[in-house]
């Protein structure tokens, strides 16, 4: 394509590591158009991230490009920082995954956005400060005046995505890079920041190049799509014949990814396990010596829940809204009021030494598959770690050989328990996770986002295995997420979280169908890309 | 911002009654008094010399006579120095050992934080192992080894500058031991300022800087501001040492600085000499962490005072 603003042939990317060099991209060739929005979609390691980075000369210390990276017929590869910065910022404008990070927490905001207008236009002060009023006007965040003399730390999550929008477009850019802008966000703002940068790359007209695991995500903004794996291009082309008729296997793969299948109902008649009534979390966040200035925060206010024998509870809602808290609280991992009866025993006289034996039947799995398994010891040890206090009549022989079944049935080769948790990946450490959980029997088990840290091919397989195993062993779910999608497939009860309190709730295909509330319909219609029926894509984007 | 200061003004004074008690009650656990020498008293003399000094009191009396002239700003008497009050010894000795110990803290400040920016910009190259190894030597080469060699160099050798003695504080007499008590500071400010500045210069922020093409120096700017708040907490302590004297230097280069009381004072058992430098050096780290925790939050807009 003769008028590709940029082009990129045969671009290797390597990085020197302590096992020898390592390829994150192997030769790949990637064409932008003049305001195209162009999408590059893999999983994690597919070396997507890395391509950009390394055409904006911020590839980490240890790692080094090759090929070439032309814009508008410059190449960009091996310019010294100095002359790359007539183009990076000014030419080329970026934004990151990381909008809690991205800003200079020491800063003002509206310096931040000033520095490069001052930097490659030359403004004055005044001048630069003006603009920076405007572009914040542009990418709506409320209240700009007051916004250029916040600190960083003073937005959300949203908010610093904006502001990082804003500095991206001070200088008019021809492409906008988004790497994964709103993976670190909730869905419903999630589609906020998308909409607006589909929007302004209409009304600017420059490029966006997004970068993203997420197909739904891209499928929804794209016109053409990249699809990467293990360094290399795998397949490309228009989005609309790319998702309709995938060639690669990859591509089949990774569109076949989102989760099947519903969770039917448990019969009326099956026998309650967890009965609980008007749970209070409370933080007493006053300030001052004598607590002048009384404030009290209601994480979860007032929550009823019945889960029955087989049945899977599904919490869904923002980050905030208190649903990993109501989780902790009914497994009294932390302090609440209210009633919590669990197979007809009262648990809230219990002190910690009385729950211990109760704990057998109450697990966990946490979202975070690398902090929560110690990284100093064995997976068998991990995995056999409950058999000590809830079976302490076990040799080490006969922990070991159940240790090794409980991995077998989670999928994992029971030879590799002699390991350490960092041989394996986000994946297999979430499989380890549930092994741990499953291996004393449990009656119910909290599942704290199992599947958020994971890519889709990853998360389509443990969505699977935990269905498995709860009809294996009549086991029941409290399965805690925001991802609608794998709510949809996990649970036939769902209860929508907001402010603590529990705002719509019943069963899952009513819900989806039919929700009454505006926020459920919000939370919903941010999630709408997860659902595979052919997509009204590209809404607020016009014909292009 | 006030009420804080007044907070913070307010809580030290429990502290410094903590420290006072404590101090206090430890040395008179400690054997011997201040009158005892090779040949001891006749017995009626140290009564008297008791009895003028009150030590024949109580020892809560004493305590609480203390406490009350403290409160009024009066140290009291010194037991070794005996024609010189403890207020009068601080009067001539403090501002010697202030001069030198700011000096220090300033040469070290200047030196000690370009060196480690350096380093941290340099990293693993020839300029970032020299610094480092420069300040490996400097943490571990005691002073009163430092103290000696600079003396033979530049005093007898070369002969450039005295060797010792403080001549009413001539610029010449200060030279070595402002050296001599800076150069370890050197090496910690410069270490310290290395490690907070590579971990900074990864920060996303940072890579959010170069992804708008601004140069180096606004980089660095960005860099420095973050990796000084390590810097400038680990200063507060470091300023309360060096202004309160050095027993090694004081005594290696001859210099009527307060340092030398720590030790004299603990030797002789001067009982008000040894409460009277405890106060002070307790009144320069309470005073320093304050003024830290004011820089701290001037720098940080994320710290709320409080």
């Amino acid at each position: 394509m003769a008028d590709a603003i940029l082009a990129v042939r045969d671009l290797r990317v390597r990085f020197r590591t302590n096992d020898g060099m390592v390829e994150a991209v192997s030769g790949i060739d990637l064409d932008i158009n003049p305001g195209e929005f162009v999408a590059i979609v893999g999983e994690s390691g597919s070396g997507k991230s890395q391509s950009v980075m390394a055409a904006m000369g911020l590839l980490a210390s240890n790692g080094e490009a090759t090929g070439s990276v032309r814009y508008r017929g410059t190449e960009l590869l091996g310019l010294k920082p100095a002359a790359l910065n007539a183009y990076r910022g000014r030419k080329l404008a970026m934004i990151f995954q990381e909008p809690m990070t991205s800003l200079d927490p020491l800063f003002r905001i509206g310096t931040q956005i000033a520095a490069p207008l001052r930097r490659h236009q030359g403004l004055s002060r005044q001048a630069a400060r003006a603009r920076a009023l405007e572009l914040l006007k542009l990418v709506q965040i409320p209240r700009p005046e007051a916004r250029l003399d916040a600190y960083p730390h003073e937005l959300s999550g949203g908010q610093r995505q904006r502001v990082m929008i804003a500095m991206a477009l001070a200088n008019d850019p021809d492409i906008l890079i988004a790497d994964e802008p709103t993976t670190a966000l909730d869905v419903t703002i999630e589609a906020d920041i998308l909409n607006l940068i589909a929007d302004l790359r209409q009304r600017l007209g420059m490029a966006v190049i997004l970068i993203s695991h997420d197909l739904g995500l891209v499928r929804r903004y794209a016109e053409r799509v990249y699809v990467m794996k293990d360094g290399e291009v795998v397949e490309s082309g228009p989005a609309e014949t790319l998702f309709a008729a995938p060639a690669h296997p990859y591509t089949q793969q990774l569109v076949a990814a989102e989760p099947e299948g519903r969770k039917p109902p448990v019969p009326p008649y099956a026998p309650v396990l967890l009965d609980a009534k008007n749970i209070r979390v409370s933080f007493d966040l006053s300030r001052g010596i004598f607590r002048r200035e009384h404030f009290v925060l209601h994480a979860v206010d007032g929550v009823d829940l019945t889960l029955r024998r087989g049945q899977t509870i599904g919490i869904v809602g923002e980050s905030g809204s208190g649903k990993s808290t109501l989780g902790r609280a009914l497994l009294k991992l932390m302090p609440s009021t209210g009633t919590i009866r669990f197979e007809d025993r009262a648990l809230e006289p219990l002190d910690r030494a009385a729950m211990r034996p109760l704990r057998r039947s109450l697990q966990a799995v946490f979202q975070d598959p690398y902090g929560s398994l110690s990284p100093r010891m064995t997976v068998g040890e991990i995995v056999g770690e409950g058999l000590l206090v809830h079976a302490p009549q076990l040799n080490r022989a006969e922990r070991d050989r159940r240790a090794a079944e409980a991995l077998a049935e989670v999928s994992l080769d029971p030879a590799l328990r002699n390991r350490y948790p960092h041989e394996f990946s986000g994946g297999q450490r979430q499989r380890i996770a549930i092994a741990r959980a499953m291996i004393l029997n449990p009656a119910l088990v909290v599942l704290d986002e199992p599947t958020s840290a994971l890519d889709r091919t990853v998360q389509k397989s443990i969505v699977a295995l935990l269905k498995d195993m709860q009809t294996r062993h009549a086991l029941s779910y409290l399965f805690i997420s925001h991802d609608l999608a794998v709510v949809r497939a996990m649970a036939d009860t769902l209860m929508v979280m907001k402010d603590g309190r529990v705002i719509e709730g019943g069963p899952t295909e009513a819900i989806f169908e039919a929700p009454r509330e505006a926020y459920t319909r919000r939370l919903l219609a941010a999630s709408i890309k997860e659902v595979r029926e052919p997509s009204p894509v590209r809404r607020g984007l016009g014909e292009v | 911002m006030l009420p804080f200061i007044l907070r913070r003004l307010l809580t030290a004074i429990p502290t410094l009654l903590v420290v006072v008690t404590l101090s206090f009650f430890l040395m008179r656990v400690a054997p011997g008094g201040p009158f005892d020498l090779e040949q001891p008293l006749e017995a009626k003399v140290m009564a008297n010399l008791r009895r003028i000094y009150q030590l024949d009191q109580p020892l809560y009396t004493q305590y609480l006579t203390y406490l009350g002239a403290l409160l009024r700003g009066d140290f009291g008497p010194s037991f070794y120095f005996r024609d010189f009050t403890i207020a009068e010894l601080f009067r001539q000795g403090l501002p010697v050992s202030m001069r030198l110990g700011a000096s220090a803290l300033l040469l070290a400040l200047a030196i000690g934080g370009p060196l480690g920016v350096l380093a941290a910009f340099r990293q693993n190259q020839g300029a970032d192992y020299a610094v480092m190894g420069f300040a490996t030597a400097g943490i571990t080469i005691p002073n009163f080894v430092v103290a000696p060699v600079l003396q033979i160099v530049f005093g007898l050798t070369l002969a450039w500058l005295p060797v010792a003695g403080w001549n009413d504080g001539a610029v010449r007499n200060t030279i070595l031991p402002i050296v001599t008590l800076a150069l370890p500071q050197i090496a910690v400010i410069a270490r310290m300022t290395r490690a907070s500045m590579i971990e900074t210069l990864r920060a996303n922020h940072i890579r959010t800087l170069r992804a708008q093409g601004l140069p180096a120096t606004t980089i660095a700017l960005h860099a420095l501001r973050g990796a000084a708040l390590p810097v400038v907490s680990y200063l507060g302590p470091a300023a309360a040492a060096l202004l309160t004297g050095s027993v090694v230097v004081e005594n290696i280069f001859a210099i009527p600085g307060i340092g030398r009381y720590f030790v004299e004072g603990a030797l002789n058992r001067d009982y008000t000499l040894v409460m009277g430098t405890v106060v002070v050096v307790a009144i320069f780290v309470l005073a320093f962490n304050l003024v830290v925790d004011l820089i701290y939050a001037l720098l940080d807009p994320r710290v709320r005072l409080g």
